[in-house]
């Protein structure tokens, strides 16, 4: 009777991979001089006008298919009025009555393993805007420093309906959000430079009763920081409330130094926003042609893929789901079936999920940075497919590539002798000697200790350097330890 | 429908405009004037059309995806900072503003 249920919506923003701000010629790129990509437009000086660009509606109707959503035949651009030195118009283009994508939903896998379970998270819209100046609070002898190079930048703002109901869940959507704007290439999703950010509107409520109140957590650019805002809002919320206390809607920070969230906007500021269509800009109007031009432009979509990888490797939807959490993710894995073969596309899974994801972690290197290729590694699985290898030695030739010890496996195989031992009589002196050596092990065995037998195996395996097939191995013994 | 004082007070004050009482009176009946424009116009019978988002019925032209704005030796930022109340290090410096 204790129970809270917790109501997690995400507004995300994307800033789109366009050359261009939306509304003017600046560059986008990253790390320029201050103000230095700042121009008339972005700066608003008095009359300039703003011209869409279409490389920003591109993206959003791209975004627009891969959820499924309505791409609006027609969208308008509105003024979003605020005051804020960041803002020189004293207003934001945006999108409210009449968003360029509307609906839409968002599949995701939350958890890992067994455990692991599908959700569809629902969106309500997407909308085109422009992005804010930065304002530097440091050095500036009490004043605020303004670098306009970001105002003007395009931006897709995503927003989900209240759909989830955990951190995790939360986690999760954004996780698939931010892989989704990278895999159609609309979104660089370098969250670092501010490339993708969340804003999560938390709130609790016992189940089955209305909404409760919500608070926003503004400009969250980690996943660690969403899960840890939430978790720390959420634990608030109801602490609060079960106090006996209550709170009123208000947007809040996180600070990552504490792990806590505070209020930032007093009731007194209370934001009116007072959007109007913006007279510089008529109204969008998207053809259902360029909407099929897009549609045949765009990638084998991750859903699609995840239902390949089932049918077509027999993967579990769980590992499908994991091989394409990103496009280079996908292609590295599918690269590496086509120089193994198919029949040994679970064995690539997972030696791309397993032992190149560690390698890549501890080394802190993306997968496009893998010191193995996709080919590289398709060779040394092939071998380990085809017997020439066990899975263990298969390690010691996947090391010896990362070290750049040889070309493919198959060089390392023959330079280090690492051929497994199939002969089976030269397995059989192996056993023998094995046997005779550890007299011990073997009446172990005898008196119904199972532990015994993989010494036995153990033992074996060091004589042959690892080398020796271990299926065979321990057939061997077993019969051995059962005629004897 | 008519605004009150304090309704155009705070519109005020939202569009950070400063205004004496005596012009945010004047103001109010100015804006209630238009307001009884607006109610001859709502007397005509629009159910079944479309509202328009722009006077003129056409639609956005758009732009290539191309730079063409360039000032990478900051002499354009020099001009327009010289219009400015104050700069520094190429940056527009204001009143702290801080959340």
């Amino acid at each position: 009777m204790n129970a809270w249920e917790i109501v997690i919506g995400l507004e995300t923003h994307a800033q789109l991979a366009t050359r261009s701000k939306i509304f003017s010629g600046a560059s986008t790129a990253f790390g320029a001089a201050a103000n230095t990509q700042a121009s008339p437009i972005d700066l608003a000086l008095p009359g300039v006008l703003p011209v869409l660009n279409k490389g920003a509606v591109e993206c959003a109707i791209r975004f627009g298919l891969a959820v499924e959503a309505t791409v609006a035949e027609k969208s308008v651009f509105e003024r979003k009025n605020y005051f804020y030195p960041d803002l020189p118009k004293g207003y934001q283009i945006s999108q409210f009555e009449l968003p360029i994508v509307q609906g839409g939903h968002l599949n995701i896998m939350v958890g890992q393993g067994e455990k692991s379970y599908e959700k569809r998270i629902r969106l309500t819209r997407a909308h085109l805007e422009e992005d804010a100046g930065k304002s530097l609070h440091e050095d500036f002898h009490g004043r605020s420093g303004i670098d306009l190079n970001r105002a003007g930048m395009a931006l897709l703002e995503i927003v989900s309906e209240p759909d989830m109901r955990s951190a995790e869940e939360a986690v999760a959507y954004a996780k698939a959000l931010h892989a989704l704007v990278r895999w159609i290439g609309i979104c660089d999703g370098n969250m670092q430079e501010g490339s993708f950010r969340c804003d999560a509107n938390v709130s609790v409520r016992r189940p089955g009763a209305s909404l409760g109140t919500r608070r926003e957590i503004k400009n969250l650019n980690s996943f660690r920081y969403l899960k840890e805002a939430i978790e720390f809002e959420t634990r608030w919320q109801i602490e609060t409330l079960e106090d006996g206390g209550s709170f009123e809607q208000a947007t809040v920070l996180f600070d990552p130094a504490t792990g806590k969230t505070r209020a930032m906007r007093s009731k007194e500021d209370a934001h009116d926003y007072r959007y109007f269509p913006d007279p510089d800009l008529l109204p969008l109007f998207i053809a259902a042609e360029w909407i099929e031009r897009e549609r045949a432009a765009l990638p084998e979509l991750p859903v699609a893929k995840r239902q390949r990888f089932i049918s077509d490797y027999g993967l579990s939807a769980y590992d499908a789901a994991t091989l394409t959490a990103s496009l280079e993710m996908a292609d590295y894995f599918e690269a590496t079936v086509r120089a193994s073969n198919p029949a040994a596309a679970k064995l690539c899974a997972n030696w791309v999920m397993v032992d190149l994801a560690a390698r890549l972690k501890r080394e802190d290197r993306e997968i496009s940075e893998a010191a193995v290729s996709a080919a590289q590694l398709g060779g040394l699985v092939a071998r380990i497919a085809d017997g020439t290898i066990s899975n263990a030695i298969g390690k010691k030739v996947f090391d010896a590539l990362w070290m750049g010890d040889g070309v493919n496996a198959d060089e390392i195989i023959a330079k280090q002798g690492l051929k497994q031992i199939t002969d089976s009589d030269a397995i059989e002196k192996l056993v023998n000697d094995a046997l005779a050596a550890n007299p011990g092990s073997v009446s172990e065995y005898r008196a119904g200790k199972e532990k015994a037998f993989n010494a036995l195996v153990g033992q074996v395996m060091q004589a042959a350097k690892g080398k020796a097939n271990p299926q065979q191995v321990s057939e061997l013994l077993r019969q051995k330890l059962s005629t004897n | 429908m008519s605004l009150t004082i304090l309704e155009v007070e705070r519109i005020a004050r939202l569009a950070r405009l400063e205004v004496t009482p005596a012009e945010v009176e004047i103001s109010c009946q100015q804006l209630n004037g238009i307001f009884s424009l607006i109610e001859a116009l709502k007397a005509v019978d629009t159910a079944g059309i479309e509202p328009m988002a722009h006077a003129q019925d056409a639609c956005l032209r758009l732009r290539a995806d191309e730079v063409i704005y360039r000032d990478e030796d900051g002499t354009a930022r020099a001009l327009f900072q010289s219009l400015a109340p104050e700069a520094e290090n190429g940056l527009y410096l204001v009143p702290k503003v801080i959340e």
